[in-house]
């Protein structure tokens, strides 16, 4: 056997490797940008370094941080769910009406119910998605629709006020251990039990597999339907889960709950680097975008800078982070032609 | 097969068929490999060496035919069946993972795992090591598979193929992307998993890498296995005959030309890296025909002439008149029209409707008062679908419920329509049916006559032989012969096509 050493693979490996460190660094990126708006909204203003106020930036990141982790599950996969507002408001609705007919049932039943109605409708995605060949944007643009037309007509204009839901629920809500809220402790639970599975099992790898290259991963053996459809069940379920606590947390429900939730959780998804054309990102990543985006907009609540900023400023980082994004692409796409170039002078 | 060799066959594939339709993919697909030894599948553009190769993947199942592996028959119903067997295929295109690690491009969805079902990446990395190592090449197995070179890509597939503890290796066509030092690279490699004792099926039309990585070869043609000897008994003279040996069966409707003033002249035509130094001219009255083999730089210096891409350096010429650089409109109303040869996708708007497909390109001459009529549109449509006497139901039905033939007439028919006075037609008569073919040969003809030039880009030797006046041959983006038509045989296109001179053949 003949050792040969590789002189084609040197010039293409140090500006990728040192461009992929740069990606491996978002998150540490995101991190950084979280502190730097903390510390100089701190300096404006002390009181929003106050535990209160730090808890406030927890809990007001923690639901989308939470639908951020089936969102990018469903999103690697090259797919979008944008029906999880929607099944915010029907599954909080259900266990807020079922409390208030049934008002000893156990708490815990009431987190199975909205989990249960979130993994319905999932299914119903995933379904439609993988076996019908509709596109996923399609698909759960609808099903925003139909959840949000079924919660009205279960609705039917009334709303669940505070009395009618059991304190041993509500108290999911705004209970602390050690300072930090149960939400947040919740949240960061699943937060990072999904991203070590993401980095762990072969099933969660074959996800990134499928939104990579799909046509590589029909050929590598990869079941993507049956991969496609769990990512959407999954979201669908934590949607549920995060429909349970938005109950817990605001103790009443109408029918406009969870409205324009999906948005903010695909812009906290792509700010916090998971490519929105799949194949790459992390749910710590998407967690972190969430809690950015949430610090911003209550940083701006503190300078008393109008809130009218808040959207426009959430739409410029999303723009920079796209950018972004395509830039380094187009960047290593370069650096290879030119590498190709130079073996072809040879 | 006479074989006195001890070592039995691990793969025989005998008289497998394939249909599409009506379309016959492949008459006799027949291969015996033998273990230790790299096998080459020759032949032209069409001979059926690709849907063999789905065959042995797995990806499509043979129509009749037998697949032995070991001497057991088998059958595939998916790739996962093929490598299950010890099949490995390399496609052309690698299909890799742009955002996995290549350790786990290597090992994807059979990942080496640790305590409760885990990945254990380090192990991961480490067979990837041993794989790199066995091949004798250097990787990082921890970097991800984006801006891998196309070489290097090649590599991570083979390190896959390995990885299934592949007995049957099959590559198609793995040359045609890389430059010189990494085809040396990856014969090096092929020897190596020779010496291991795989067998290597090497699909190539390059006739020089089969003698120089292989011990034996089969020739295909028209669908059909024509042969198969150990490499020392046959000559690149035996293998070209082989591959094209047939007749001018077909009829083609060539009226002898007469050839007038120049229309087209280009000079030193070059663009880096596609291709160099082109120089020819085509005249009122003829057709010149760019032949060579796929990936010769045909379809790019049209695109150029045409100035879909820009050159260079050198000039573009129309009846005396320099074309601005990268301009398709100037080109167009210098009076040069261009059918591509993708005519779904670049040629027509499937969508719209016959008519609206005729007119696109004449436009600016149906315009009146800043609007367009459909009544004018209309006119104008039917006008040129009764002179290339395409057979439609009604003007109004979009052009995807055309035939190919008569989709290929609405495209003539947009540029005709326009009055030009060159036509460069890619692969005019792909993917259309033997009867429509030449009725598109004819309506061409009859367009020279009529005092058109024409440059026309086949694959097709036979529409090449048939309808040119004169041929130039492609090789690796440069000029490798002009031939006239009666210079102009099966041999001395294939010849200059792949680069054997007659003196180094004979």
């Amino acid at each position: 056997m003949s050792v040969i050493t590789a002189p084609a693979a040197a010039p293409t490996e140090r500006p990728v490797s040192r461009l992929e460190s740069l990606l491996r660094a978002r998150e540490l990126g995101i991190a950084l940008a979280i502190l730097l708006v903390f510390g100089l909204t701190t300096l404006n203003n002390h009181a929003f370094a106050r535990v209160a106020s730090i808890q406030q930036l927890l809990i007001g990141a923690a639901l989308i941080a939470l639908l951020g982790v089936g969102e990018t599950l469903v999103i690697v996969t090259r797919n979008v769910d944008l029906s999880v507002g929607s099944i915010v408001g029907l599954s909080a609705y259900i266990v807020g009406d079922l409390f208030k007919y049934h008002h000893n049932m156990p708490v815990v039943l009431g987190f199975v119910v909205a989990i249960a109605v979130g993994a319905a409708i999932g299914a119903i995605n995933g379904f439609v998605t993988t076996v019908a060949r509709v596109p996923s944007l399609v698909v759960t643009l609808a099903m925003l629709y139909i959840v949000r037309g079924v919660d009205g007509l279960i609705v039917n204009g009334k709303t669940i006020d505070p009395g009618s839901i059991p304190k041993a629920f509500t108290a999911v809500g705004y209970r602390t251990l050690f300072g930090i809220p149960w939400l947040a402790i919740i949240v960061a639970v699943v937060v990072a039990t999904a991203g070590y599975a993401m980095r762990s099992f072969r099933s969660s790898r074959d996800l990134y597999g499928i939104g990579s290259n799909p046509d590589a991963a029909v050929l590598a053996g990869i079941p993507a339907g049956r991969r496609v459809f769990t990512a959407f069940l999954i979201s669908g379920s934590l949607a549920g889960l995060a429909g349970a606590l938005f109950l817990a947390l605001h103790a009443q429900i109408d029918v406009s709950g969870g409205t324009g939730y999906e948005l903010a959780v695909v812009a906290a998804v792509v700010v916090g680097g998971v490519a929105i054309f799949g194949g790459s990102g992390t749910v710590l990543g998407a967690a972190l975008g969430a809690v950015l985006l949430n610090t911003i907009n209550q940083a701006l609540v503190a300078s008393r800078i109008s809130a009218f900023w808040n959207g426009a400023i959430a739409g410029g980082l999303l723009l920079v982070a796209i950018a972004f994004d395509r830039w380094l692409s187009l960047r290593v796409a370069r650096s290879l032609q030119s590498a190709e170039g130079a073996h072809r002078d040879l | 097969m006479t074989d006195q060799r001890s070592a039995p066959p691990v793969l025989v594939l005998d008289h497998a068929t394939k249909r599409f339709g009506a379309v016959r993919a492949l008459e006799d697909g027949s291969i015996t490999l033998y273990p230790g030894e790299a096998h080459a599948l020759l032949g032209e553009n069409g001979a059926g060496k690709s849907t063999l190769v789905k065959i042995l993947a797995g990806v499509y199942g043979a129509d009749s035919g037998e697949l032995l592996i070991g001497g057991e028959p088998v059958t595939f119903n998916g790739p996962g069946a093929s490598r299950a067997a010890g099949v490995s295929i390399i496609y052309q295109e690698p299909t890799l993972f742009p955002d996995l690690s290549v350790a786990e491009n290597i090992f994807m969805g059979r990942q080496p795992l640790g305590v409760g079902r885990r990945i254990d990446r380090a192990a991961m990395n480490r067979a990837a090591t041993e794989i790199f190592a066995r091949l004798g090449v250097q990787l990082d197995p921890s970097r991800v598979a984006r801006g891998l070179s196309v070489a290097d890509q090649q590599i991570v597939e083979i390190a896959k193929a390995l990885s299934f503890n592949a007995q049957v290796l099959v590559m198609d066509e793995p040359t045609a992307a890389l430059t010189t030092v990494e085809v040396g690279r990856l014969f090096e490699v092929i020897r190596t998993l020779r010496a291991q004792g795989a067998a290597v099926l090497f699909i190539t039309h390059r006739i020089e890498e089969a003698f120089a990585s292989c011990q034996r070869v089969t020739i295909m043609r028209d669908g059909s296995f024509v042969r198969t000897a150990p490499i020392e008994e046959v000559t690149v003279e035996d293998i070209i005959r082989s591959m094209v040996g047939r007749d001018l069966d077909a009829l083609f409707p060539k009226t002898p030309a007469a050839p007038g003033e120049v229309v087209l002249d280009v000079e030193h035509l070059c663009r880096d890296g596609v291709f160099y130094d082109i120089s020819f001219q085509v005249r009122r009255g003829e057709i010149v025909a760019l032949a060579g083999l796929v990936g010769a730089g045909r379809t790019e210096v049209a695109r150029a002439v045409f100035g879909i891409d820009r050159r260079t350096s050198g000039t573009v010429r129309v009846r005396g008149e320099a074309l601005p650089n990268g301009k398709p409109l100037a080109a167009m109303n210098a009076g040069v029209a261009l059918v591509p040869e993708d005519r779904r996708q670049q040629g027509l708007v499937m969508e719209m409707s016959i008519d609206q497909n005729v007119a696109l390109a004449s436009l600016r001459r149906l315009r009146r008062f800043g609007l367009i009529w459909r009544s004018r549109e209309r006119e104008l449509a039917t006008t040129w679908a009764t002179r290339l006497q395409l057979r439609f139901s009604r003007m109004g039905n979009t052009v995807s419920t055309l035939s190919g033939g008569n989709q290929q007439k609405v495209v003539l028919g947009k540029w005709l329509a326009r009055n030009p006075s060159l036509l460069i037609i890619d692969e005019p008569t792909r993917g259309i049916d033997v009867g429509t073919k030449a009725e598109v040969h004819r309506l061409l003809d009859s367009l020279v006559v009529d005092g058109l030039a024409v440059l026309m880009i086949s694959s097709e030797l036979l529409e090449v032989l048939g309808m040119a006046d004169r041929v130039i041959v492609l090789r690796e983006g440069r000029i490798a012969a002009d031939l006239t038509r009666a210079e102009a045989d099966e041999d001395s296109i294939m010849r200059a096509a792949t680069g054997q001179s007659p003196a180094a053949a004979a």
